[in-house]
């Protein structure tokens, strides 16, 4: 029964992973870029949502709209500042912009928070509820089901609106979304919005149910890169299955090895993708 | 004056400078700048030899850092060797590494390259921590006083100083070698547009290779080199994040992709570090990265060639002032 309790607790997680992961994987796809400071825009999140608590209140649906309203502002600002303006530069400018970025959204948060562990107070979404034998956390249980759904809304919003098909245009052919009448710069700047609001969103439900410290985004930026990597590049659904996958193959390995060894098989699992199958398991080669 | 100041002059200045300066300023304080300096120097232009001229940007170059500082410590432990003897150990060892990253990566964009060196290093440092043999979590020690010179392990920051410095010239001039013959070319030619390098006949994927393995195993003598004047190693100063980043930004700010950037970028960035290190004391760790992230965000943005770009651009407006005068 132990074995059925780490399984469940590896998907709701999982879900999570999948919803930051596929707002690395929507800039990926869209505009060939990789984003290292992703992890720290879903550990702002956590923070936006503390901070939102300690000072607002209100429950999950305050601090998680909180949390993607301000990740949105902040990649959108981002994508005008800075982004814009090295993605035509050396692959060194592309790189080092967000490297570069990662670094200080970091240390500067450990300046404000400091380096200790913070969690919300355990009254937001108390409780434990039995379920055919094993237990959940009612946080993680809300986390885990709103993330899927989130994922699922993204992936939706892509495929089926008109805003997703103009999206994909510019992905497309910059050049030729330009005469249909769609402004790529504006799109992009919408995409560079929704990736890091996915990823403030994804923090702020992960803050409900999990302790949290400013070096969390390192982790969970590589793990956003195992999902994308295995889910394929610019796949928002191959996100989905890939980040329940990293979740599970996670809670096992730190069930049955040792919690120390379940961020080196998850990595390890990286390094295994990029050799044997680097267009990801659903990418097109 | 424009005679006198030609690049030539300024190379020997420098030199004559670097050479002098423990002699100047005997103080430990400044010696200990000097000799941080100098490795940072010669971690980043190992680095810039893929990152700066094949322009392959490598975001884990302290894997290659950490296993040139873990092997001599290893084989000590174990066997008692010298440290020196595994120096050459983790050269071979680093070229293994490369080869093992770079054989997938290479066929990929330069993205897939990135990404990969960043996981490589974090696994490895991970996996060290957890593994009793490399001391785990609290690393390894070398000889508490040296059994003859061949232990490399004085007093003095003197010996230290000028080893780096040697070894730092060896690197530059490796590099400047490199600069004129056919494969610098087709660094650059990669660099500019691989896909451009591919159709000219350029052997990209091997081109690449090699650049790796050489910057690897140059990184792996700043490892070994580092680790004999601290005597000591954990997994989080040998492949932590921040030895890469360290890397990284001295390369970038001086020029990534030219001679001597990397040396400029340690000589302003070093005693700047140790500036607010010391105005902040032990707080002032934190407030340097975020000063680097800050830099390098801003070096990406306006001036992706570094300060040699900068200067390149804006001498000539200076030289025509000086004839207008």
């Amino acid at each position: 029964m132990v074995i059925v309790q780490v399984i469940v607790g590896g998907l709701l997680l999982g879900a999570i992973y999948a919803l930051f992961s596929s707002g690395l994987t929507l800039i990926w796809g869209m505009m060939n870029f990789i984003n290292f400071a992703h992890g720290e825009f879903v550990m702002l999140g956590m923070y936006v949502a503390l901070l939102v608590v300690t000072w607002i209140g209100g429950g999950p649906a305050v601090f998680g709209v909180a949390a993607a309203a301000a990740l949105f502002a902040l990649g959108v600002g981002l994508y005008s500042s800075l982004i814009r303006h090295v993605i035509r530069g050396p692959m060194l400018a592309q790189i080092l912009s967000t490297f570069g970025l990662a670094l200080l959204l970091r240390y500067t948060a450990f300046f404000i928070f400091s380096a200790n562990f913070v969690s919300l107070p355990s009254t937001v979404l108390a409780g434990t509820i039995k379920v055919g034998g094993i237990f959940l956390p009612v946080a993680q249980l809300v986390a885990g089901a709103a993330a899927l759904v989130l994922t699922i809304a993204l992936h939706l919003l892509l495929t089926r609106t008109t805003v997703g098909s103009q999206l994909l245009a510019v992905a497309e052919d910059r050049a030729a979304a330009m005469l249909m009448g769609i402004r790529p710069d504006r799109m992009q700047a919408l995409a560079w919005g929704l990736s890091a609001g996915a990823a403030g969103i994804a923090g702020a439900l992960m803050a409900t149910a999990y302790p949290w410290s400013p070096s969390v985004g390192e982790t969970f930026g590589l793990i956003a890169f195992v999902v994308v990597a295995l889910g394929g590049f610019g796949s928002v659904l191959g996100s989905l299955y890939a980040g329940l996958i990293v979740g599970l193959i996670q809670a096992v390995s730190a069930f049955w090895l040792g919690a120390i060894y379940k961020d080196i098989v998850v990595y390890g699992l990286f390094v295994a993708l990029l050799w044997l199958r680097p267009q990801g398991l659903m990418g097109k080669a | 004056m424009s005679r006198l100041f030609t690049p030539r002059s300024a190379v020997v200045l420098l030199a004559a400078a670097l050479l002098l300066y423990p002699l100047i300023l005997p103080d430990a304080f400044y010696r200990d700048i000097g000799v941080t300096l100098l490795l940072a120097a010669l971690s980043a232009s190992a680095w810039n030899i893929v990152g700066g001229y094949a322009g392959q940007v490598s975001v884990g170059h302290s894997m290659f850092f950490g296993l040139g500082a873990y092997t001599p410590l290893l084989v000590y432990n174990l066997y008692g060797w010298p440290p020196l003897a595994g120096i050459p150990c983790g050269i071979v060892l680093s070229i293994a590494l490369a080869l093992a990253i770079g054989m997938p990566t290479f066929r990929l964009t330069g993205h897939y390259f990135s990404m990969a060196t960043i996981a490589v290093a974090e696994l490895i440092r991970i996996f060290t921590g957890t593994w009793t043999l490399v001391g785990a979590a609290i690393g390894l020690q070398g000889p508490a006083t040296a059994r003859g010179w061949w232990d490399l392990t004085f007093r003095s920051e003197l010996p230290y100083y000028y080893i780096f410095l040697g070894t730092l010239a060896v690197v530059i001039a490796a590099t400047a070698a490199i600069e004129r013959r056919r494969f610098g070319f087709y660094l650059r030619a990669i660099k500019a547009s691989e896909r451009a390098a591919r159709s000219l006949g350029v052997p990209v994927r091997r081109t690449k290779m090699q650049a790796l393995a050489l910057s690897a195993a140059f990184t792996s003598v700043a490892g070994s080199l580092y680790v004999m004047k601290t005597g000591f190693i954990d997994p989080d100063s040998g492949f932590g994040i921040l030895v890469s980043v360290q890397m990284v930004i001295v390369a970038a700010l001086g020029g990534a992709g030219t001679l001597f950037g990397p040396l400029v970028g340690a000589l302003i960035l070093v005693p700047l570090q140790t500036a607010t290190n010391t105005w902040f004391g032990g707080g002032g760790s934190g407030l340097t990265y975020i000063l680097y992230g800050g830099i390098i965000v801003l070096i990406a943005r306006f001036e992706p060639g570094g300060l040699f770009e900068l200067w390149h651009r804006l001498a000539p407006h200076f030289r025509k002032r000086v004839h207008a005068a």
